[in-house]
């Protein structure tokens, strides 16, 4: 088990290494792009593997115990140590994460995007998920800061390298703002580090910030909480991500909006909760009320690009409902409450899967059309695509109502438990005010029904086309692929599986949330 | 009654005799070479230092010193303590760095090698006296050692009036800190009675009244004195000029030796020989740090990158901003109990610079060699044309920054972040935050420059490939295998942030 999760962290590094190497005599393959772009899926797909391996081997009548640690010194100077485990919070995020990279190294190896080699392409992917699976897997608060830091130079490269229009300018404010937070988050680590005497999350949880002066705790869940919330992204600090998504290649904003922003919210569950919760409970009203502007927020950014007319670019147009998504999270987090921290990483969880998938689609539909404008799109009448090609439209339109929500589906439940835990949040908070965010945040859920809808009605249905003056597709257009199959597939089973079967997760969550909320006793 | 003649431990002045001797070797054999043997001396000057590197093993007890009084107190004027050995360890790594550096441009410049090779090492004999120095005026001695070859280095293009300009500015600069710095040295001599540090530091505690104003007088001159060497703010405007009149190597060298020669001098005059005097040097060093780091992160961040020598001007004004958080460690000895621990903070980051800054120079040496006005805009597509170095300039730069994979450089900025933390300089601390953010700002995108595809023109016209000269090629192999292993292993370095030093 040990070395299952330390081999989950290295061996995507490792490969990544590799990655830059000449192929060996044997995996040449037919070129050395298809050789390196086929070592990029092998390794996801090992990685993969092994994470299932965990899962498995996971001891799921204790998942409130972290599993599967590795505990050596490293750096005795600061009393840094590599400390790995998984618990019933780590465990499902690293099982999504090597889901969607191995995904997007099989979309990518049927369909790289433009740009330089793809040797570079697949050594950036690989540190990317490795830096990843490291910051959902440490638990030591500067080994967190390390992975947490180590994704930003490939996403950087995968955005100003292999993405779209505006790129570099997208690629540029999406570290600064990143790198801005991360170092405010850094002084604050440091400063439960030194005044809580280790870098240690279980061992701080465990002091469940007795060790901790009020106002330190104040200081601490403020600078940490910016740094996690610029990731997340909360409302206002969320404005690099439009862009950043807009211009990046598909699978990387798959990963970004995949696993990326949950590293944000995980931070808050696993460090902030446990370590400081006098800290969180004072600031908790606070996040929840900026959550709740997010949900709106992003609805009606969403609602004013679906607009016909507007000019919307659909890829950014559900970055913005990411904002929404990621809203609920926050709001669920906020209430304190074991319901609310649990629908927060059912949400996360859906999240990754439902928008992972709708950035598949888009990006498939940008690729035929060329284009993911809109207007440009849908041109008079709509786009039709459940006429030109209906398995495209079809799963579109699956994604769009999975993301609104609906019942049944991995979108429902997250939510409405974070809405459940607002309506009783912990004690000590204001319930008032927390039924007003409930409230609030119920009007986003019907806004994001109607900007959803619309994109469907705008997208999938329409007339044949010919009454389109500007429609610029061809009438007949490439229907779903075999690898985008083979890609999409499991996103979309699990979509179902989580909203028919929310106990799966909710079962490993809940214990590992109880014990977290009481300071890890 | 002992006699007044002091004896002498060889072993433990071997490092900094070597080196010096050597020097004199090399000035000597240089009368008697023949012009076509003349890249020999290159060979002796780096087997002078790696031996006197090597000399210091036989110390690594740390505890030894010598010159000390036969009578009464018994000080002494040299220790070889821990401290000494990192330091001298420091500054003769860096100098043999800078040598494999300067192979290639002695010939590429038509540098006279005799001169140059004497010069460079009788320096850093003076640089690896000066951490031992327990005593003012061999403290004042090894300085001007270190400094006054220095002002020849940078003066020895001898053609080019950019260069002589640079000596000359240098030189001035330099030599009014000195005169301020012995002036206040007197002033300290005049009030207590004694140039031993330990001494002074005893004495200074009950200072004659009527010599009050006299000994706070001292203090202050001999730390601008100092701050004048480290080229604090609002001492550093000698800095870009100097970096770009000089040849390239002896600008890494400016900028890792002879900033280490000012710390270890203003560490040892502040925690050593004044330590009661820390409710005024740590506020003025605290913010010295500030103002440093501020001005030379803002300063780094206003170069154009297609301005000539913008490559040698943002990394002479990103050296005062690393200056700024070197300083940041000492001023927050002032408010612990444990001054040996910041000071450890200091030693190792100033480490992990000097790694890192010297490979970043070595690049740019190779760099300088195909385009030489050393614009940033000269990096554009290096890892096309040299993959591994320009794979090692980011990494250098991203050590700098303090970004993985540059692990070191983080978590040697984070020993400094907890050393201002631990001592309460809050403040400090975000103002150092700021000024890392600043600094990541021109640290990427140099660094992003790199990876970027090359101008088509440039590509199409293509670069006439010359073959890496093999000592320069050491030298960034070197420094960045030191930097992966310390990034590996920051241990190696950091723990002489949890050790006591002094």
């Amino acid at each position: 088990m040990q070395i299952l999760l330390a081999a989950i962290v290295v061996v995507p590094l490792l490969g990544a290494v590799a990655a830059l190497l000449p192929a060996p005599p044997g995996l040449k393959g037919k070129s050395p792009d298809q050789a390196v772009l086929r070592h990029g899926v092998t390794v996801t797909g090992a990685v993969l593997a092994l994470s299932v391996a965990l899962a498995a081997g996971f001891d799921h009548d204790d998942p409130a115990r972290m599993q599967a640690t590795t505990d050596i010194s490293w750096i005795p100077a600061l009393g840094i140590r590599i400390h790995l485990g998984v618990d019933g919070v780590s465990l499902p995020l690293l099982v999504l994460t090597a889901l969607l990279t191995f995904l997007s190294a099989l979309y990518s190896y049927f369909k790289m995007p433009d740009g330089p080699s793809p040797k570079a392409f697949v050594a950036l992917i690989l540190v990317l998920e490795s830096g990843t699976l490291a910051s959902f897997a440490v638990l030591d608060l500067m080994l967190f800061f390390l992975a947490f830091e180590m994704v930003l130079i490939p996403m950087y490269f995968l955005i100003a390298r292999w993405g779209g229009d505006g790129r570099e300018r997208a690629a540029w404010r999406f570290i600064l703002y990143t790198l801005l937070g991360s170092v405010v988050m850094l002084l604050g680590l440091l400063l439960i580090g030194i005044k809580g005497g280790t870098f240690d999350m279980v061992a701080l949880a465990t002091d469940n910030g007795s060790g901790l002066s009020h106002t330190t705790q104040l200081v601490a869940v403020l600078a940490i909480g910016v740094g996690l919330a610029v990731k997340a992204p909360m409302w206002p600090l969320h404005s690099w991500l439009p862009d950043a998504h807009t211009a990046a290649p598909t699978v990387g904003s798959v990963l970004l909006a995949g696993v990326l922003l949950k590293m944000g919210t995980y931070g808050f569950v696993r460090i902030l909760l446990p370590i400081t919760p006098d800290g969180v409970h004072t600031f908790a009203p606070y996040l929840a009320a900026f959550a709740v502007v997010g949900i709106i927020y992003g609805s009606l950014v969403c609602l004013a690009l679906a607009r016909s007319g507007a000019g919307g670019d659909l890829k950014r147009l559900i970055a913005y409902s990411s904002v929404g998504h990621m809203g609920f999270v926050l709001l669920g987090i906020a209430t304190l409450t074991p319901t609310g921290v649990n629908g927060a990483l059912f949400a996360n969880i859906a999240h990754g899967l439902i928008t992972g998938l709708l950035f598949f689609l888009v990006g498939a539909v940008k690729d035929r059309y060329g284009t993911s404008d809109l207007d440009r799109l849908s041109g008079a009448s709509g786009a039709a695509l459940y006429g030109k090609a209906p398995r495209l439209g079809g799963l579109l339109a699956f994604g769009a109502v999975a993301s609104l929500g609906l019942p049944g589906l991995a979108g429902f439940w997250g939510e409405m438990l974070a809405m459940f835990g607002s309506f009783e949040p912990a004690e000590g908070l204001s319930r008032p005010a927390y039924l007003t965010f409930m409230v609030i945040a119920g009007f986003g859920t019907l806004l994001t029904a109607a900007y959803m809808l619309v994109v469907v009605r705008r997208v999938c249905m329409g007339g044949d086309g010919e009454g389109g003056a500007h429609a610029p597709a061809p009438t007949s257009l490439a229907d779903v692929q075999t690898y985008e199959f083979a890609a999409w597939t499991p996103l979309v089973a699990l979509t179902v599986l989580a909203g028919l079967w929310p106990a799966a997760l909710l079962g490993l969550t809940d214990p590992a949330v109880q014990q977290l909320l009481r300071g890890g006793n | 009654m002992g006699s007044l003649v002091q004896s002498v431990d060889w072993l433990a002045i071997a490092p900094p005799t070597v080196t010096a001797v050597v020097a004199l070797v090399i000035l000597v054999a240089d009368l008697f070479l023949p012009e076509e043997r003349k890249p020999l001396l290159g060979g002796i000057a780096i087997g002078g230092l790696l031996l006197a590197g090597l000399s210091l093993l036989p110390l690594h007890d740390g505890d030894r010193s010598t010159f000390c009084l036969s009578t009464g107190t018994r000080a002494c004027s040299y220790t070889a303590d821990h401290f000494t050995l990192v330091i001298q360890f420091l500054v003769l790594g860096g100098a043999l760095l800078t040598a494999l550096l300067s192979v290639s441009t002695l010939t590429d410049f038509k540098l006279p090698s005799g001169e140059y090779w004497f010069l460079l090492l009788s320096s850093a004999a003076g640089a690896a006296l000066l951490p031992a120095s327990r005593d003012l005026a061999t403290l004042v001695v090894a300085l001007e050692v270190a400094s006054l070859p220095a002002f020849a280095l940078v003066g020895l293009r001898r053609d080019d009036r950019r260069s002589s300009e640079a000596a000359l500015k240098f030189f001035l600069s330099s030599v009014t800190a000195t005169a301020v710095m012995l002036l206040g040295v007197s002033f300290v001599y005049a009030a207590t009675g004694t140039l031993h540090l330990t001494q002074v530091a005893e004495t200074l505690t009950d200072v004659d009244p009527r010599l009050e104003t006299l000994a706070q007088a001292g203090v202050a001159l001999t730390l601008v004195g100092f701050a004048f060497k480290t080229a604090a703010v609002p001492f550093h405007f000698w800095v870009p000029d100097t970096y770009v009149g000089a040849p390239l190597p002896i600008a890494a060298y400016l900028s890792v030796i002879g900033k280490a020669v000012g710390f270890t001098g203003l560490i040892l005059v502040t925690v050593v020989a004044f330590p009661s005097y820390s409710d005024i040097w740590g506020p003025a060093l605290a913010v010295l740090a500030a103002l440093t780091m501020t001005v030379g992160n803002a300063a780094a961040l206003r170069q154009r990158a297609d301005r000539a020598n913008s490559a040698v001007r943002l990394l002479a004004w990103s050296s005062v901003g690393q200056a700024g958080y070197l300083l940041v460690p000492i001023a927050a000895a002032a408010y612990t109990d444990d001054p040996a621990h910041a000071i450890g903070s200091t030693v190792a980051y100033a480490l992990m610079y000097a790694v890192v800054n010297l490979g970043a120079f070595a690049v740019a040496a190779l760099v300088a060699r195909t385009s030489p006005a050393n614009r940033i805009a000269d990096y554009r597509g290096l890892y096309a044309r040299r993959p591994l170095a320009a794979l090692a300039m980011g990494f250098f730069l991203l050590c700098l920054a303090g970004l993985p994979p540059g692990i070191i450089g983080l978590f040697a900025k984070v020993t400094v972040f907890s050393a201002a933390v631990d001592a309460g300089l809050g403040w400090l601390a975000v103002v150092m935050a700021i000024n890392v953010v600043i600094a990541l700002y021109y640290y990427l995108q140099w660094t992003a420059v790199l990876f970027r595809a090359p101008d088509e023109a440039e590509a199409a016209e293509g670069h006439q490939r010359l073959r890496v000269p093999t000592p320069l090629a050491t030298a960034i192999a070197l420094a960045a295998v030191l930097g992966i292993a310390l990034s590996g292993a920051p241990q190696l370095v950091l723990r002489f942030a949890s050790g006591a030093l002094l």
